[in-house]
Order: C-alpha cells, then structure tokens, then sequence
C-alpha cells in the first residue's frame, strides 16, 4: 500500500468528521427552532403554568442556546450523551440497546438483500433483454413501487394472521433466544429487503452493462470465454465502484430509514425512539439520534468512498 | 332436557368431555350451535377463574419516554401497568361505588371536611415491608407538594392537612367535599413505600403482579405477587405481559394471530371488521370521556347567549354520532357529564338538532359573517371530519363556519384553551363535582370555555359539601341546566372505550371508569383451558 491512497483515505477520514461537527450544529439550530416547547409537550394539555415553571426550571432550559451546544458537544466528545429530559433516563445506556436491535435487523436484512441483488443483477445481465431479465426486474421494480407500509401489512396479512407462521409483531428483548428472535424478525427484514432489493439490483445491472460495452469484453468473448466468466472476471471488477457506493447507500437506508417498518412490525429500534421523543420536544435524545444517524451515513460513504479508491487500479498501482 | 345440557355443559368446563362431543349432544337434544356455546361459555365461568399461564395485552398509548413513576402516568400503557403492581386505597367498582383497599373503611365529620381512612393491617409490599399510615401519609405528599410534577396534584389541591392517628390517617380539608373518597381512587394515587420519595420510579406498591419487565416503549411484565393481600381474589394468570402496539393495525393483527390475547382502541370504523374474526369479541363500554367544540363565553362573537344557543341547536347530534363514532357511543346534551357519574341528574331534556330554531336564535344575536373554528387530527380521532360535517349541519340553519385546520404539533399549547372556538377531548373525571372544578368554574385553570360566573361557582361548591344524596342529585340537575342553557360548550357524543379480547379469555367485566375492565383487564381476566 503506497502513501497516495493513505493520503487519500486520511483526507476522506477528515473531511468525514469536519462534515460530522458541521452536522452537529444543524442539529442543535434545527432542534432548538421546532414550534413548542419541551416543558409543554411533557405535560401535555393537563399543563399549568404552576408546574410548566417547575419543570422548565428543573430541565435548565432557561440557559441560552449557545452554552447548550458547548455543554452538549462537550459531553458528547468525553461519550456521554446526557440524559433524557422526559424520563431522566441514561440516554447512552437507553439508546445502547435499540442501536443494537436496529443493527441486528439492519444486518439480517442486508445478508439477505445484498447478495440476493447483486446475484439477480448479474443474472439480468447474463440474460439481458431475456425473459428471465425482465422478470427479475419488473418483480423487483414491482415490490420498490409498493410503498412498505403496504409490504408490511401484506406480509403481516398472510405470514401472520392467515397462516400463522411468522408473528406479526418483533418485540425482540435482551435474552431472547437466538432462533425466536430470527423468527421475530423474519416479517421485517423481508419487508425490507423487498424494499431495497430493485434498487441495489438496477444499478448492479446497469454498472455491469455499461462495462460489457467496452473494447476488452468484446476481446474476452473473441477469446471463447464464457458469458459468466466473463462478467465475473472482467466485467464485475471494473463495476465495484457504483455498486459499493449504491449497497452503502441502501445499507444506511436499513439503519436510518427504517422508522415506519419499525412502526408497523413493532420492533423496538432507533426509529420508533426517535420518533417518540421528538413528539416529547425531548431535545438532548433527537439530538443523540441525529447525531449517531449522520455518524452511520458519513461513515458509510467513506467506506464507499474508500472501497471505490481501492477499486481503482490506476490508484492502487500509481507510476 | 335443559338440565341435561347443563350436567353436560359443567362436565366440559371440567375437562372430563370434549367440546365437540357436547355440541354433538346439545345438537341430537335439538339446541342451536350458538346456544350450546354460550352455555359453555357460562360453565366455564361458573367453574371459576383458570390460575396459572401468561396473559397477554396489546396495548396502544405507550412510548419510550415512560417511566414507572405514577405521578407522572399520563398514557395507556401505564395506567394499564400500574392497576397490576400499584394499590390503591379505595378502587372505583363498575358500578360506581367505591371498593375499600388498602383504606380498610372510610368516614368523614359532619361536615365533610374532616376525612378518616383506617388503614388495613397486614398488607405486604414488594419488597417485604408492611403498607403503613405513614406510607400512605408520604404518598400523599409526595403528589400534593405544590413543586411536584403530579398529575394528581390539581385534585389533592384541598387538603388542609394530613396527620397519622395510630393506624387512621386523618386528613383535614380547606373546604367540605363529600367526594373526598372519589379523589383517592384517582389511578396516579398508587400506595408506595416512604410515598415513592426514595425512588418514584422503583414499580414498588402492594398490587397483583411484581414488576419484572421494564422496557418502556416495548413492552412490561409482572409475576404474580405470592404474598398479595387479597390472596386469589384477582391476579390469576402466573404471569402478565404488556406489549405496546401503537399502530392500530398491527394491534388488530397481533389479537388475529393469538400474539396477545386482548386490546386495547379498536377503531370504531373497523370494528365491524374485527366482530367477525373468530374467537374475538368486542368489549365497548360507554364512558365519561367526550369529544367538545369549545366556545369562549367572554370573547366576541361568543359573548352573545344567543349566538352560543344557535350554534348548538345547530349540531346535528345523531348524525355526527353515526358518522365519526358509527354508534359506538352516546349524544351529548352540551353539558361535560353522563350517566356514568354517581348522581347523574337523569330528567335532562335532550337537546336536539333544530336548523330552524338555531337561524331564529342566530338572527336575533345579530351577527354576520362565518365564525372560524380551529380543529386537527389530535384533538381526537375524527375531530377534521367532525368539524365539516359540523360545517354542514350549520349551513341548514344559515351559519357559516369556516374551519382552520391545526398541525398536531402545539395544538395543545397554541389553540386549546388559547383560540376562541376548537375541538378538544376530555377523558372524565371520578366526579361530577370533579369534572365541574376542573374546567367550568372561575377559577379553574383549565376554563376552556372561560365560562365565569360566581353565582354557578357558588352552586358547585355547595354540592361539594353537600352529604344528603337526594339534595345533592337535585344540585346536580340544577348545575346542568345552568351548563346546558347557558354555557360555552357543545357536546355532540360521548365516546366509548372500545377493546377486544381474544380466543379463550374469560372473566372480563366491562367498567365505565376507564378502558380495559378499568385498567384490571390483566388481573381479573384468566385463559379458559
């Protein structure tokens, strides 16, 4: 490994960060200018102006804006995330296992979705303008248009109440054995496989296609290789780069982007969290979750970024 | 031939014949299928409460933001945990009397202002110490200290002073209030040692079921307390689970698929739906909580008595009680109490949607011009479509009404109690006195319809100390007249609480205090074998 692509990498590591503090003071200003006010939302309409005082006191909301940011970014960078305002709950400690759920299912999900897309696209490309290519992806094409609320409710329709097979709902919880929790989380990880699946398998067909054009895929096939040799050996190699960057992109989408399969599967993840306590005006957790959100975003596209660099040959072997 | 029915229905219950078998018998005897089961059905409930097994709720209205803490339950799923770990001195029965807890009798003075509770003797916490005077005493303080956060804090607002006498607590009042007991059934009151001061939110009472799942947001779970006071009374499954199910579907689903065997807000445009699964039954019980179109008393247009007549008698009750509830519910009579209520005046006239009398009323206010009303989804299920067809039952009569609908966000800080005319719900109150301090008087923090008038102030705290049950109920009807006639509010329907239990649960008694048999549908239900 030679010191263009370390310069490279670093410089990738440090443009990440630079963008993670930049997106940390979006999400203070972004917070701070939602309409209500967090001593409201906790009380709810039962609230008096008696006990709104209290509770705003003892939130320490009556500080100004900046020397919240500090303190918070303060705690943040010696790893403590603060505590919750709605429940004075440990937020470190609370989000802790939710992370780990929504990793869980996030992980499944990707197992499945990523090798399965990137295997049917190199199948449709095999198969091109075949019938087995616009099958796969009008199958696929089919199950992206159908939002995944209705995914969800399909599955949960006939796995769960018409068959039984699966449950309909994923509460997963610590201690839970390891097959029961697979169980659980069959439904949702199908639904959101479905939902990733066209796009990843798309762009795999589309990369590989644009490489078949070339002059030295034409020489292979002058060779006598054949058509699977072929885009294994020649062809994939030279497309890793977008498909890494659009498996990244569909691998974040399954962390960050899962809040209404969350809703619908009741599985306890970040999503449903966040969404509770945004409702709640519960500004330390929002923030905590936004932040670890860009921090999974940003590190995956540095990930893309790297694996696209490492791809290249012409980087890898510099003159 | 029906005793033979019977002999063969209890045999069932005891396991010693099989279902089908009986039904064959019931069916050669000539009785219907459905008959047959309903038999069945009764000896099982005649054979007595199945011990043992977990049952398990679906509940909406839990987050992750919860705690254990009573003072601060404020949705469902709490209230629903809190009736299986938490106790409470005196418990309101379906039938609206008062059931004594761990308040082992309860007297007052003459004069209703001096209240003393005996405390039963013997009763174990959780963690093994024995509920006392002073338990009770700390509790009590801890929800009435004018710093706390408690939900309770408004109704324990009228207690003077409270002191220990030997195993009495005695507890002396700023006013008379003859509903002081009614007070103590209040659901965030859970009994807890040193009143929760040490730690609120320890899930620490003398209820049911131990806590021993607290996830919040996700789900909770208790095993059955082996030292409970009231021994097998209630509590029959050997453990207990809540599972939050926010989404209306997936509950729905979950009740389906036998994940959980009861519910908790079926919604009312799908019960139909849910009627015809097999094994499920439908659990709605009229309740206190309805659905207001608030109209400030003091604020232009609506200072005009004529203006508020109008646009009552133009809500078109029936329809909108078909429409947004499809019957699961009662109309209104635009005052904030129904039958639910101990001492409900019955011999109310029934206000009733009259388009002509409303224009009659409309004209003689002399206003003109449409009358803006503010609504939005969270104000209740429903409130957008009310409001229009509101809009169009006010036409008939020639009132315009223009209607703003509000984001969800804020609307309970930036237009309930705020705006001069919005939907809004209230959930009840064990009281009518109650329901009437919270919102109808001068003082009343929460005067929604900032209706003000000393003289109907002066006739509810008379009724509060009231002790004579007749006179009262004759105050009562004449309080309600004076709501009716005169006030700010227009009350199309009371809602109902509409649940769902699934195959094989047994044991359900629908209460009108709350939902899910009064937040004890996990503790007095049991699985049929």
């Amino acid at each position: 490994m030679s010191s263009p692509i370390l310069k490279l990498i670093a410089q990738r590591i440090a443009l990440g960060l630079l963008l993670l503090f930049a997106v940390s003071v979006l999400i203070f200003v972004g917070t701070q200018i939602l309409p209500g006010d967090v001593a409201q939302s906790i009380l709810g309409q039962s609230a008096t102006a008696e006990s709104l005082a209290n509770l705003r006191e003892a939130l320490g909301l009556n500080d100004p804006a900046y020397i919240r940011y500090f303190k918070w970014l303060g705690g943040i960078l010696t790893g403590n995330l603060g505590t919750a305002l709605s429940s004075g709950q440990d937020i470190a400690s609370a989000i802790g296992g939710r992370l780990w759920n929504t990793l869980f299912l996030a992980f499944w999900a990707a197992v499945v979705s990523v090798p399965l897309a990137i295997g049917l696209g190199l199948l449709a490309v095999r198969y091109r303008n075949g019938f087995v290519d616009k099958l796969i992806s009008g199958l696929a094409l089919a199950s992206t248009s159908l939002p995944e609320f209705f995914i969800g409710y399909l599955l949960v329709y006939f796995f769960a109440v018409q068959w039984q097979i699966f449950p309909g709902i994923s509460t997963v919880y610590d201690g839970m054995p390891f097959l029961e929790r697979m169980k659980a989380i069959a439904l949702p990880a199908t639904a959101l496989t479905l939902v990733v699946l066209a796009h990843m398998m798309r762009m795999t067909r589309a990369a590989i296609l644009n490489v078949m054009q070339s002059a030295y895929i034409e020489t292979a096939e002058l060779k006598g290789l054949s058509p699977f040799e072929i885009i294994r050996k020649h062809a994939f190699p030279n497309a890793i780069a977008p498909v890494v960057n659009v498996v990244m992109l569909n691998l974040a989408y399954l962390i960050v982007g899962v809040v209404v399969v969350e809703v619908i599967f009741v599985y306890p993840g970040m999503g449903q969290y966040l969404v509770d306590h945004v409702a709640k005006r519960d500004v330390p957790v929002v923030q905590a979750v936004g932040l670890i959100f860009a921090a999974v975003y940003i590190t995956l596209n540095i990930i893309a970024d790297i694996a696209a660099i490492l791809a290249n040959p012409r980087l890898r072997h510099p003159k | 031939m029906s005793n033979e029915l019977e002999y063969l229905s209890r045999r069932v219950a005891a396991g010693k014949l099989n279902r089908r078998d009986f039904l064959g018998r019931a069916a050669a005897l000539g009785v219907s299928a459905a008959f047959a089961n309903t038999l069945l059905a009764g000896a099982a409930k005649a054979e007595g409460p199945v011990k043992g097994g977990v049952l398990k709720a679906g509940l909406q209205g839990g987050e992750s933001s919860n705690v254990l803490d009573p003072a601060l339950n404020l949705s469902q799923v709490n209230f629903n945990f809190g009736k299986c770990w938490g106790e409470m001195l005196v418990e309101l029965n379906p039938d609206g009397t008062l059931e004594n807890r761990i308040a082992e009798s309860v007297g007052s003075s003459d004069d209703a202002k001096t209240w003393t509770m005996k405390i039963r003797k013997g009763i174990e916490f959780h963690n093994g110490k024995t509920v006392s005077p002073q338990d009770v005493v700390a509790t009590l303080e801890r929800h009435s200290d004018a710093k706390s956060k408690s939900a309770a804090l408004g109704i324990l607002q009228g207690i003077d002073k409270m002191a220990v006498n030997g195993d009495e607590v005695v507890i002396t009042l700023k006013d008379p209030n003859a509903d002081f007991p009614y007070l103590m059934a209040d659901y965030h009151l859970v009994i807890q040692p040193n009143g929760g001061k040490d730690d609120p939110n320890a899930g620490i009472s003398a209820g049911p079921y131990k806590v021993t799942v607290n996830e919040p947001g996700v789900r909770y779970g208790g095993e059955k307390f082996a030292n409970y006071w009231q021994g097998d009374k209630i509590g029959h499954a050997a453990q207990v689970e809540i599972i939050v199910i926010n989404d209306a579907t997936a509950r729905t689903a979950a009740l389906q698929g036998g994940q959980v065997n009861m519910i908790n807000r079926v919604e009312p445009k799908i019960v139909d739906l849910v009627k015809r699964v097999p094994g499920v039954t439908i659990q709605a019980v009229s309740g206190k909580g309805f659905y207001p179109f608030n109209m400030f008393c003091d604020t232009a247009p609506f200072d005009s008595n004529d203006l508020r007549m109008a646009l009552k008698l133009a809500m078109d009750r029936d329809e909108m009680l078909e429409k947004i509830l499809r019957g699961y519910g009662k109309v209104g009579n635009d005052i904030p109490v129904n039958e639910a209520y101990p001492l409900f005046p019955t011999d109310l006239e029934q206000r009733k949607f009259d388009p002509e009398k409303a224009a009659e009323f409309y004209k003689k206010s002399g206003h003109s011009g449409s009358i803006l009303l503010r609504t939005s989804d969270v104000a209740f299920p429903g409130a957008v479509d009310a409001a229009q067809l509101y809009q169009q039952s006010c036409a008939k009569a020639g009132i315009k009404i223009e209607i703003k609908r509000e984001p969800g966000d804020g609307y309970w800080s930036e237009v309930w109690n705020k705006q001069p005319f919005s939907l809004s719900y209230w959930g009840g109150r064990p009281t009518q006195d109650q329901m009437y301090s919270t919102a109808y008087i001068s003082s009343a923090d929460w005067n929604d319809t900032r209706f003000k008038r000393p003289e109907f102030d002066k006739m509810v705290l008379a009724a509060r100390g009231e002790l004579e049950q007749d006179k009262r109920k004759k105050m009562y009807g004449d309080i309600a007249m004076v709501m009716r006639d005169e006030g700010g509010l227009i009350v199309p329907f009371f809602n109902q609480y509409i649940d769902a239990s699934g195959k094989g649960v047994e044991g359900w008694v629908s209460n009108p205090a709350q939902e899910m048999c009064g937040g004890y549908a996990l503790s007095i239900c049991w699985l049929a074998a």
